[in-house]
């Protein structure tokens, strides 16, 4: 079958799809958006975590079928997606995010660096669509509002702590641009 | 072919400050991992590209009666389906130490999910269709589930024929090694002790679950080679194991390091690597695998699960007397890393304590359960977690606080170990405990706010079990020790390259090793060792391949010390070309480059008086400079096979946890509120990476010990919970803050004076929960995981 | 595998019609980890998410007539107040990416005793309302749950939306796993206090074949608590009463071993459960009639 969608505010079109697939699945092996991470296909650690309408979700429960006329947010966009709302309007073309260079990093992008919240690095797409959304919900999450958000988010290296700094920080500074 | 998307590429990184060891430099591949462009294994890409498939078997030990392809093969979209007979060469079975893992199932599976099969098709469904579509026709056999059944008179063995070099000294063809370590006389001496403790442990079997499951690309070359895009923790391991069975030389098999997706151990036995191979060769089209998590977990190796049994003894005054400990690892079908693993658990079995009266034996059996292997700690967790369990006995047993029970009987520096090897660096151990308890507690019912209980921060967490009801916090403590490196008279090396020139009128060094990031931030150390040896801001990072020699493997705490000894290695051998290429151009006009001590730092040529004498653009203007040099620590030697004598190990590291644990004993759910750790590192090279690396750790010893298990029918051998439904790994509410004390003191026979640092956490975690549980419950508690039906008693 | 896309719920129930064999699939989180472990190929995949008033919710009189695929985020949220029991229960429900997928249309169609949100609807008293091209019906909670992973609905019906009992009385939820979240329950209990009609209803999930009420234990309650005149009284439930009523709860379950828990294990747990979930909302029933008559 034939999804059309939106990804990252481009339209997209994928053709041959098995009625099967996931939206993860069609987001990496057919529009070349492997940012999204398959850890276990089975909603139990966010790795694939994207934004549909607006709303995280696993992408691997999404049946490709579903998202015809969505729009999808991946890792990929997440840099534009913290600028336009920093701008507070979205930018009519929508961007080429498809690699994300030469965009600037997210604020809660340079905060994982920052604060070594990074290891290998699988869990960390996911995480930061997930901590991305929290933040525009709640700017000043307490502790226990930051692990209750990311609970659906599974870190094998990291024993979490980083995270949580990473995102304190991302708070704060978010808290100080204001 | 084309290279295919997801070829790693180079990384340069500058650094506004010094950037050299001893900073929290951040990570040169932290941009492209947040951004979602760092390419792991599985992102890899290839036009025109097949997708594999293996068919694993359904029982665990089974003879093959037949194999039917014809239905499979007949699938439209199939290419390739290839079984045992299919195989190339004579070389047909692989393994780290022993070779005796079949590359298919040959006659005979050993363990639920081997491979049998493997199937390449043009759509991941059609291989899967495929793959169902082959006939396996088997006949059970009974299955060897643990010491009684596989050392019974009658057992049938998991391995006929064995040749291997173990099968020597073993008292029964089901047992991979053993190693026994006897110094003292035990017995005489356990009759000095006041007091004796026995106990009988069992620890589970856990995985590595990394989060990137096992895949790759394999791309056939026109020399009729092949090219492997892969995750692992060691290229040059994994292509010793390859080319043979695909009856290439080595040079034929190009292997480039992917995005590793975490690692733990779990990757240093071969996985989908040599069926993506076969598949790519047999069809001339590149071929990826991508294990789902179920498959992972029938994919790679597990921790051993192990039984141990232990005696010990003090006197009055609280000095241990005497250790007498058997443990016994479950092997599963394949040797994996047994031996290694026996040698590790024997000799690290008593702990960081002064024992001269010891009786030790360590074993790993071969049975029907799933291989067990490397995992992060590699014998010496399930070593620790049994014998601190008993070391709070034995405390309690002679009236003492158990932290000074310990400090008594602490080793130290020139303490000899079991195996009489003299530790020959600084053994803080009683200062890490000192350390770990100095520390001040969490306030005590944190969960209560003026909106009532914050079920966020009590046991059961979000499923609202308890307000506070029956939760009782406990306190516990542990220290362990670890080796660093490969043991036992291992050649033990790596390779770096390391390239110094001008690039756009900036001098520049790139450093090209073999070695396998996992996570961990080598390449990180690398551009730090670089900066600091050579002088200069900009740093590439060359992808890891086999066009290097090997950097050993990313195990065993060993790549700073190993792989960034060679970096610094290699870097010292550029720096004298580079003086001499100076010297040679610019000698003749100041005395100093003949008489001084010149160092190379900020970009230029200086003494160490800090008189600068030339940039380092102008010396290398038209030239360059580039060093390719192997690197060993200094040489082990094995353990004598009857009393396990022998200087064994390169280093030891040490690690000192404290839990504090709330525990609902109604329900017997537990909530770890803090686990704070001590751990000496010689010397921090990037202080971030460190603490992350030791928080990590920790949080693996969390989840062995209230929840991670594999459970194994013990009727079937079957694998019950291949999933992340079931086989839990903490979350962010399952973890704790966890308070890191760094302690530096240099081992001199260290690169910088560095200690490896990754596994020593994984190992006092976990008993250090468990004794903050015994705590707050007053249980025994003999196992792990815990779990509720044990706290409850039902 | 063929991908129906019914673009209203009348077109929905023609294509459920037209093939009883088609799979329902709105948040996915049953259905898709059977593709993706390849469990599960069903001939037809019947996407609900282009019918858009699956996702409304209106709230009634005496009861919420909840869309099948209501998000447990906007349960959690949006209706705190009149199914408080269903709002916490949604809260334990997988990850926060799950709850904003999966809603309890869901949870009925799998019918796995383990789904969290049966023991809140049995609590409080729910009827599912089901259709089918013949008609549409409503089929009472305890009811609907027929076997293991089996329920009421015929091969051509599908989940319209679930009339759940507004809360006329405090209601509270437990679950028990072995971890601290995201996990599947070992076992879970509802309870919900109807002080309109002094009766005292339970649900059990994880326990049993099927979610169940323990309804020896209610008969139990409801005698003890008219006999002590408690509903009146407002006094402190005894210990003894507390503690028949959690032993009667736990004799009602019928678990098995498996690799989340043993059944004894989950018998005691639910006892406790039991215990713990009528001490919590009998305080709270307690506060609200003491400040109740405070006010009159």
């Amino acid at each position: 079958m034939r999804v059309n969608f939106t990804v990252n505010g481009r339209p997209q079109e994928a053709d041959d799809v098995w009625e099967g697939e996931s939206l993860l699945y069609v987001l990496r092996e057919r529009l070349g958006l492997p940012g999204s991470k398959n850890a276990c296909e089975q909603g139990e650690c966010g790795s694939c975590t994207v934004r549909l309408d607006g709303v995280p979700v696993c992408s691997c429960l999404v049946a490709a079928g579903q998202v015809e006329g969505r729009e999808v947010v991946t890792v990929e966009g997440l840099a534009d997606y913290a600028k336009e709302r920093a701008c507070g309007h979205r930018s009519p073309e929508g961007q080429d995010s498809q690699t994300g260079e030469g965009t600037e990093l997210a604020p809660i992008q340079q905060a994982f660096i920052d604060a070594g919240a990074v290891q290998c690095g699988f869990c960390t797409p996911g995480l930061l669509v997930a901590a991305d959304e929290m933040l525009e919900r709640n700017p000043n999450p307490s502790d226990a509002d930051i692990r209750e958000a990311l609970s659906g988010n599974l870190c094998r290296c990291t024993g979490y702590e980083k995270i949580m700094d990473a995102v304190r920080l991302a708070a704060a500074r978010q808290g100080e641009a204001v | 072919m084309s290279t295919p998307n997801g070829t790693p590429t180079k990384l340069t990184q500058g650094a506004p400050t010094k950037g050299g060891i001893g900073e929290s430099t951040l990570r040169p591949d932290g941009t492209l991992k947040v951004t979602g462009e760092f390419a792991y294994s599985s992102d890899m890409w290839h036009e025109d590209m097949l997708w594999g498939q293996i068919l694993r078997s359904t029982v665990a030990h089974a003879e093959i009666v037949s194999i039917d392809t014809s239905e499979a093969l007949a699938l439209p979209g199939v290419y390739a389906v290839m079984t045992y007979d299919d195989l190339p060469t004579e070389v047909k079975n692989y393994g780290l130490e022993i070779q005796d893992t079949p590359v298919l199932a040959h006659g005979k599976v050993r363990h639920h999910g081997e491979p049998v099969a493997i199937v390449a098709a043009d759509h991941p469904e059609t291989a899967r269709r495929a793959a169902a579509k082959i006939k396996v026709e088997y006949r059970e056999l009974p299955v060897i589930t643990d010491e009684a059944s596989a050392t019974a008179p009658d057992a049938i063995l998991v391995h006929e024929n064995r040749d291997d070099h173990h099968i020597g000294h073993v008292p029964h063809p089901n047992i991979v090694h053993r190693q026994p370590i006897v110094r003292g006389d035990a017995r005489r001496a356990a009759e000095r002790a006041d007091f004796v403790v026995k106990g009988e442990y069992t620890f589970g079997m856990q995985d590595q679950a990394f989060l990137g499951p096992e895949s790759g690309l394999a791309v056939p070359d026109e020399d009729g080679g092949v090219h492997l895009y892969i995750a692992t923790q060691w290229l040059h391991s994994d292509l010793r194991q390859i080319a043979p069975v695909l009856g290439l030389p080595e040079r034929k098999v190009r292997m480039t390091l992917s995005g590793v997706g975490g690692a733990f151990g779990g990757r240093e036995d071969l996985s989908m690597q040599i069926h993506a191979c076969l598949l790519a060769l047999r069809t001339g089209k590149p071929v990826k695998i991508v294990y789902n998590r179920f498959e992972s977990f029938f994919g790679h190796v597990h921790r051993h699960p192990a039984k141990l049994y232990y005696e010990h003894g003090a006197t009055r005054d609280g000095k241990l007397t005497h250790v007498k400990c058997r443990i016994v690892l479950d092997g599963g079908a394949y040797a994996s890393a047994s031996p290694a693993v026996v040698g590790n658990a024997s000799s690290l079995s008593i702990g960081p304590y002064v024992v001269d009266d010891v009786d030790i034996e360590a074993i790993a059996l071969y049975t029907n359960n799933p291989p067990c292997g490397a995992m992060r700690g590699f014998g010496a967790v399930q070593a620790c977690f049994a014998y601190e369990a008993q070391m709070d006995k034995l405390a309690d047993a002679v009236g003492m606080d158990r932290v000074e029970f310990r400090q008594l009987n602490a080793m130290e520096q020139g303490t000899i170990m079991p195996t009489g090897q003299p530790v020959d660096s600084p053994a803080p151990v009683a200062e890490l405990l000192r350390r770990v308890k100095a520390m001040p507690l969490p306030p005590e019912r944190q969960w209560e706010s003026s909106q009532g209980s914050d079920v966020r921060q009590l046991p059961g967490g979000l499923s609202n079990t308890t307000h506070g009801e029956g939760v009782v916090r406990g306190v516990g403590y542990a220290v362990g020790i670890k080796n660093v490196g490969f043991s036992e008279g291992f050649d033990d090396y790596s390779t770096a390259k390391v390239r110094m020139e001008v690039i756009g009128g900036e001098p520049v060094a790139t450093v090209h090793t073999a070695m396998a990031e996992v996570g961990q931030g080598g390449v990180t150390v690398h551009a730090q060792i670089a900066r600091t040896e050579l002088g200069v801001a900009q740093v590439t990072i060359h992808p890891a391949d086999t066009q290097v020699g090997s950097a050993g493997s990313t195990s065993a705490s060993r790549q700073t010390y190993v792989t960034g000894g060679a970096v610094k290695n290699s870097c010292e051998l550029v720096r004298e070309k580079v003086l001499e290429i100076g010297r040679r151009k610019f000698g003749s006009y100041h005395p100093a480059w003949a008489t001084a001590e010149l160092l190379l730092e900020g970009g230029k040529v200086v003494t160490d008086g800090g008189e600068v004498l030339a940039d380092l653009a102008e010396v290398l203007e038209g030239e360059s400079v580039e060093v390719e040099a192997e690197w060993r620590h200094r040489p082990t030697e094995a353990f004598d096979l009857r009393t396990g004598q022998g200087f064994g190990h390169v280093q030891y590291s040490f690690a000192a946890h404290r839990a504090v644990v709330e525990v609902d004993t109604e329900l017997g759910l537990v909530k770890v509120i803090e686990l704070a750790c001590a751990q000496d590192v010689g010397k921090a090279l990037n202080p971030l990476s460190v603490v992350g690396q030791i928080q990590g750790g920790t949080i693996q010893g969390l989840g062995v010990a209230v929840m991670e298990e594999i459970i194994v029918d013990p009727v079937t051998a079957k694998v019950r919970n291949p999933s992340f439904t079931d086989y839990l790994i903490p979350t962010i509410l399952d973890t704790p803050t966890i308070p890191v004390d760094v302690l530096e003191l240099a081992d001199d026979h260290a690169p910088y004076g560095l200690r490896g640092i990754g596994e020593a956490p994984t190992l006092s975690s976990t008993p250090a929960v468990l004794a903050a549980i015994r705590n707050a419950t007053g249980l025994e508690l003999n196992r792990t995981p815990v779990r509720p039906e044990h706290l409850t008693g039902t | 595998m063929d991908f129906l896309r019914p673009a209203s719920w009348e077109e929905a129930l023609a294509a459920k019609a037209e093939h009883p064999t088609a799979v329902p699939i709105a948040g996915g989180t049953d259905v898709m980890v059977e593709i993706n472990f390849d469990h599960r190929r069903p001939e037809y995949l019947l996407d609900l998410n282009r019918v858009g008033e699956l996702t409304d919710w209106e709230v009634g009189e005496d009861s919420v007539r909840l869309g099948a695929s209501v998000p447990y985020t906007h349960i959690m949220e949006h209706l705190r107040g009149e199914l408080p029991g269903l709002a916490l229960a949604s809260h334990t429900v997988a990850s926060p990416q799950i709850r904003n997928r999966g809603g309890v249309g869901g949870n009925l169609g799998t019918a796995s005793p383990a789904g969290d949100a049966h023991p809140a609807l049995l609590a409080a008293g729910a009827e599912v309302e089901v259709e089918s091209v013949r008609g549409s019906r409503r089929i009472p909670i305890d009811e609907f749950y027929t076997g293991v992973k089996r329920n009421a609905l015929a091969a051509d019906e599908l989940i319209r939306a679930v009339h759940v009992k507004k809360a006329d009385g405090p209601q509270q939820y437990s679950k028990v796993g072995t971890r601290n979240a995201m996990v599947i329950a070992v076992c879970a209990f509802g309870l919900a206090l109807h002080p309109e009609t002094r009766t005292v209803r339970t649900g059990i999930g994880s326990a049993a074949p099927t979610p169940v009420r323990a309804k020896a234990a209610e008969e139990f309650l409801n005698a003890a608590l008219e006999e002590g005149g408690f509903w009146d009284n407002g006094k402190i439930i005894t210990p003894s009463v507390a503690k028949q009523f959690a032993d009667l709860c736990a004799a009602s379950c019928n678990p098995i071993d498996d690799v989340r828990g043993t059944a004894s294990y989950r018998r005691h747990a639910v006892g406790i459960m039991a215990r713990r979930t009528l001490t919590w909302t009998w305080e709270s029933y307690r506060g609200t009639a003491a400040t109740t008559e405070g006010a009159a």
